[in-house]
């Protein structure tokens, strides 16, 4: 049997009603990523506090990827800006504790986009390998 | 975790899913490893959670064991969430006290490639829904009285129909419509595909329909005021005129239709040139037209050019959106010049064609009418221009290698499609209701909750969420009326208390959670001698916008507190302290013998048996003690990835033998 190869940790949080399913739809489809990565999955991705961001990677995940529901959220038309300040928030916490801010990312998932989601696991992987 | 633990009477179950996550996920060594957790005193695997037999099997843990918490490791939440909130309730624990591991979408189907690493991470998930359950609140649903009356916005074709409905359902319904009659879009319509009737005889028999409703009154020249109030107790103040009219209503319908894109002035000669017009005022005009010339602006009409996607799709435009409608509406449109007036010769300049469904008759008693479909990029929009009274249609064809056609042509008819009516963002902003990037009133869902906002108790029908054709905004406006009865139906209706909680020790009030709620749900309180945030439980929407914004962390929302969270993390990442890699990797030797380890235990126990002899269904069923639909389920599975082949029956001729296959 083959090694297993060292995958990055990646903490993903997803919200409920879009992109959650998405990730679903990942598995259902059987579109295989890396088991490395978990997700949490909250209402919606503007209510992520950047102290949980900081406290995954200090507990060892390697990154945080947000998989947002841009503009189709049906919470707020402003949930991109607000996600973009937790964003800015999490890296200022971030350099303060001499952590890479390009440990954190975020992109637009919505309830259909299994393949891009997987594109975005597999990309952000090849990122965190990289950061030393 | 340094708070201590809340609850510490905890029972795990991890399900098979009949094979869907015990295939992968090595689910007894799950079972195995996380009972040793902290709080956790039972911990079963079961063939599947859901099943009638295991719920009951819950119930009586439960109480037996007087649990205070369960974990239930399945498939994914958006499933069986409420089947398993009510089984913790039948065991008389709270609802909430209830969490949920997705271990089938998120772990066994997607790992499938990788089953020791899936079960590596099962045991993750399990851990962190473990601590997740230990840190959760006992929460009452929030209860609030209904009163049994909808407001509908818009007598148009789907307001009606769920007018109607709603009232034989037993509500009272107060139907608000801004024109001085009912009708809307249709009512200016002629003959309908596909049912061939007239847009004014469907509204006809409806306005008969809503008459003999008594519990249906119609306002008419009546606009939306005011709102306040929400679920079940909404106050709509209604204008008629300079009157000011109060309604009470349990839910709220917008079935506001759509408005016509209307092109800009110069475009494809639109309001330049007296022989270019759009589909919607071309098809008003043919269905009032009985002569047997077409005439058009005193033009003897015998050809017409229809130009598609006018003002739709556009890649640096406001409505990149397809409209869906519109071809169909102009092929049915070109159908009926052809009924009405001989020998017109008909142009299709088009992008795509989408006439979906049985739409498609349309598109192929078009194409038998000999009409000429050419289609454009929209990079090379078609030009049309006007010389010495003659029109001339410029176009370069995508299906003949772009080849440029120039012909002249009497009328050019552009397709137009729907856009927000021009005063959805008023309604909007008054309902509080969000919009999507295209202007359309946004459901919370588009395939999961497609006719409910975000606003609880506020519904979505008809082409105001989107272009719909006739029968489709009926649809979803009868789903609406559907859902409302539901809520209106109880004098009392349970919301959600998943909602923004506030520290008041911590909060010391800067408004700041109050500027970003767009529900208007925090207001200041004094309260302890000091201002506080206090959120309205009926409003709240529990979106958790308001909870980074706070400078003194003083907001949770309920089920997502920092312990829950933070608790979840470390949860996935006390993984690393346990040792399981020797007992559920193959070694190298074991591996290349047929790779058996990487498949289900219950295949290795299926295989090691039939290696003995060949045996049928039941036999199996009786050596390795488990139920002959589960072995079936498994042969047949087998079968399927050629592990094993069937060979002869048995003495009665009613079982067949099954052997491992040869490889």
């Amino acid at each position: 049997m083959e090694k297993k190869p060292k995958r990055p940790k990646i903490l993903v949080f997803s919200t409920d009603k879009i992109s959650d399913p998405g990730i679903d739809q990942a598995g259902l489809r059987k579109i295989h990523y890396s088991p490395s990565v978990y997700v949490i999955s909250l209402p919606c991705s503007s209510g992520i506090k950047p102290r949980w961001v900081l406290h995954a990677i200090k507990q060892g995940f390697d990154g945080v990827f947000i998989a947002a529901d841009g503009h189709e959220c049906s919470y707020s038309q402003k949930c991109p800006e607000f996600t973009n300040a937790i964003i800015e928030e999490s890296q200022r916490l971030m350099k303060e504790n001499n952590i890479n801010p390009k440990r954190i990312r975020m992109a637009a998932i919505c309830s259909v986009c299994a393949e891009p989601f997987v594109n975005h696991m597999s990309n952000f992987s090849k990122i965190l390998s990289e950061i030393e | 975790m340094e708070e201590k633990l809340k609850k510490q009477r905890i029972g795990v179950y991890i399900c098979h899913c009949g094979g869907n996550i015990s295939d992968y996920v090595d689910v007894t060594q799950v079972k195995d490893l996380v009972k040793n957790e902290e709080g956790v005193i039972v911990s079963k695997n079961v063939m599947f959670a859901c099943a009638d037999s295991n719920q009951k099997e819950m119930v009586k843990d439960i109480q037996d064991g007087k649990l205070d918490a369960i974990v239930v490791a399945s498939c994914s939440p958006k499933l069986h969430l409420h089947t398993f909130r009510n089984v913790a309730v039948r065991g008389g624990i709270n609802a909430y006290n209830y969490t949920q591991v997705n271990i089938r979408e998120q772990c066994s189907w997607a790992h499938s490639d990788t089953p020791a690493e899936a079960t590596e991470k099962a045991i993750g998930l399990i851990r962190a829904g473990i601590i997740k359950v230990s840190n959760s609140e006992a929460l009452e649903t929030i209860e609030v009285s209904s009163t049994r009356a909808v407001v509908v916005i818009g007598a148009g074709v789907s307001g009606m129909r769920a007018a109607i409905d709603l009232a034989k359902m037993g509500n009272l319904v107060y139907l608000v419509e801004k024109e001085g009659k009912p009708g809307g879009n249709i009512s200016r319509w002629g003959d309908l595909f596909i049912s061939g009737k007239k847009g004014n005889d469907i509204v006809d028999a409806l306005t008969r329909q809503i008459k003999e409703q008594s519990n249906v009154t119609l306002f008419t020249d009546a606009a939306i005021n005011k709102v306040s109030g929400s679920l079940g107790n909404f106050n709509v103040e209604v204008k008629i005129g300079t009157e000011i009219l109060n309604l009470k209503a349990g839910a709220i319908l917008v079935a506001t239709g759509f408005d016509s894109y209307r092109p800009a002035d110069g475009m494809f000669g639109y309001n330049q040139f007296p022989s270019v017009t759009t589909l919607p005022e071309f098809k008003e005009w043919i269905d009032k037209n009985q002569g047997e010339k077409l005439v058009f602006n005193n033009r003897n009409i015998k050809s017409i050019t229809y130009i598609y996607c006018v003002g739709m799709r556009e890649t640096k435009g406001t409505n990149k959106y397809c409209s869906r409608v519109c071809c169909t509406s102009a092929i049915h449109n070109s159908i009926q010049v052809h009924e009405k007036f001989k020998d017109i010769n008909v142009y299709h300049i088009y992008r795509d064609i989408r006439t979906y469904g049985k739409q498609e008759i349309l598109f192929e008693r078009s194409s038998k009418n000999g009409d000429i479909f050419l289609k454009y990029d929209e990079k090379l929009p078609p030009f049309v221009e006007q010389i010495g009274g003659k029109i001339m249609v410029k176009v370069k064809d995508e299906l003949t290698r772009n080849q440029e056609f120039e012909f002249e042509t009497d009328l050019v008819v552009l397709v137009t499609g729907m856009v927000p009516r021009h005063d959805s963002l008023e309604l909007a902003g008054k309902l509080k209701i969000p919009v999507g990037n295209d202007k359309f009133f946004n459901e919370i869902h588009p395939k999961l909750r497609p006719v409910e906002t975000v606003i609880n108790g506020v519904f979505l029908g008809g082409s105001c969420q989107g272009p719909k054709n006739i029968s489709e905004s009926v649809q979803s406006s009868l789903a609406a009326a559907v859902k409302i009865n539901a809520l209106t139906k109880n004098p009392k209706i349970q919301l959600e208390p998943i909602i923004a909680r506030v520290n008041f020790e911590t909060c010391v009030w800067c408004g700041k959670c109050a500027e970003v709620c767009e529900y208007d749900a925090i207001h200041p309180l004094e309260m302890y001698g000091k201002t506080v945030a206090s959120v309205n439980e009926a409003t709240c929407k529990g979106c958790g916008i308001c909870a980074p914004i706070c400078p003194v962390d003083a907001i949770d929302i309920a089920q997502y507190s920092n312990a829950e969270i933070e608790g979840m993390i470390d949860g996935f990442m006390q993984l690393v302290e346990l040792n399981i890699e020797g007992k559920i990797e193959t070694t190298e030797e074991q591996g290349s013998s047929a790779g058996m380890n990487d498949l289900p235990q219950i295949w290795r126990r299926i295989s090691a048996s039939l290696e003995v002899a060949a045996k049928t269904i039941p036999a199996l069923a009786t050596e390795l003690d488990l139920n002959t639909e589960m072995i079936t389920y498994h042969l047949m599975t087998m079968n399927k990835y050629s592990l094993v082949e069937a060979e002869g029956l048995d003495d009665n001729d009613e079982y067949y033998f099954y052997k491992l296959k040869k490889l």
